[in-house]
């Protein structure tokens, strides 16, 4: 089976998977292809070099970068005998949408396009089903601290929770078990009163400043939505805020490069 | 890569050779990040893209040119500059670096 096919199938199978590709140096266009567990296979034409570079395709596969790095001929760093190309296909972000409301299948459709693969989960069996969500990935019949507390650990940086129930019958327990994970973003949704209200709340069940101060509450930017479908945009936007670090504001207001 | 598979291998169970050319690299402003691939078939058909639209044509004639055998795999680069080495640049001010080859692997 050659490189590509092996890529391929990797893609279609929805496996992660690295490709490393010599783009300046000896035996130009070699591959290695890597898998998370560190198997690799193809070679760079230096097992040296083909070791280091395993080593740093499972660290890029697992943060989800792509970049092009620079080895010495026998993988020595800080040396720039060849640049090795690591593409990574990364399993897509998750956003775990909590509450089977109007606003989440507007949220889940727009986090769709924004490539997330996205879960809707629910206590109540009645709104939570498959006809009403049927853009997402997954839609899941359980309590949000339950079902934290089974896929909580596979949540990394990348990936964000929305808590969308405004009920605090269910969002102090869904919020007390986001702020245990490693998500990126967490937002939770509700009118300023609702929010208020909400941290006291968190605060009664014990919950830090410092985690308190992880959610995004009330969810989303001030950029006036109203419908489902804008609020959808001002949450996205948010996540895309939180990750790169920027205040989103204008472009217009503002100086600088734009990526 | 993802966006490009259903192409590729249309084109390869027709018996088409194919290019593809990647963002290896940026400097400065530029639309895609990268990883962001286009792919060239024989018959210059074309999918996926590597910019906002500025240099996808030269791209084109880069990944026919190695299909034809007229030049090897390598790096090309483009960018806004006054150089003549730039015949097609990024309006946006950047810099891309592509890593154009044959699909022979």
């Amino acid at each position: 089976m050659s490189r590509y096919d092996e890529l391929r199938d990797a893609l279609r199978a929805g496996e992660p998977v690295a490709l490393a590709t010599v783009v300046e140096g000896a035996n130009l266009g070699a591959k290695l292809l890597v898998k998370p567990d560190g198997r690799a296979s193809g070679s760079l034409g230096d097992a040296n070099l083909d070791r280091v570079v395993a080593r740093d395709a499972r660290g890029e596969l697992e943060a989800g970068l792509t970049s092009t790095r620079h080895y010495g001929a026998h993988g020595e760093a800080r040396e720039r005998d060849v640049s090795v190309f690591i593409e990574s296909f990364a399993l897509p972000p998750r956003m775990i949408i909590f509450g089977a409301v109007d606003f989440t299948a507007a949220l889940a459709k727009v986090a769709k396009v924004l490539g997330h693969r996205v879960t809707v989960c629910d206590a109540r069996a009645v709104f939570a089903t498959v006809l009403r969500f049927p853009m997402a990935d997954e839609v899941v019949n359980d309590w949000p601290d339950r079902y934290l507390a089974k896929v909580g650990d596979e949540l990394g940086p990348r990936d964000a929770i929305c808590v969308l129930t405004h009920d605090h019958k269910f969002d102090v327990p869904a919020i007390a078990a986001a702020v245990k994970t490693e998500v990126g973003y967490l937002g939770a949704m509700g009118s300023r009163r609702t929010h208020d209200q909400r941290t006291v709340r968190l605060r009664e069940a014990g919950l830090t400043d410092g985690e308190i101060a992880r959610v995004m509450s009330p969810i989303g930017l001030d950029i006036g939505a109203r419908t489902p479908e804008e609020t959808a945009v001002a949450v996205c936007a948010e996540v895309i805020a939180l990750r790169t670090g920027r205040r989103a504001q204008s472009l217009r207001d503002t100086a600088g490069p734009i990526h | 890569m993802k966006e490009v598979l259903d192409d590729i291998e249309r084109w390869r169970t027709a018996g088409h050779r194919v290019a593809i050319a990647r963002v290896v690299g940026i400097e400065g402003s530029s639309p895609r990040d990268p990883g962001a691939t286009m792919a060239v078939n024989d018959a210059g058909e074309v999918a996926g893209s590597v910019s906002g639209g500025c240099v996808e044509g030269a791209v084109v004639q880069e990944a026919l040119a190695i299909l034809a055998g007229e030049k090897q795999r390598g790096i090309v680069t483009f960018g806004y500059s006054d150089d003549e080495a730039f015949a097609v640049g990024l309006t946006c001010g950047g810099t891309i670096h592509l890593f154009v080859e044959p699909l022979d692997w």
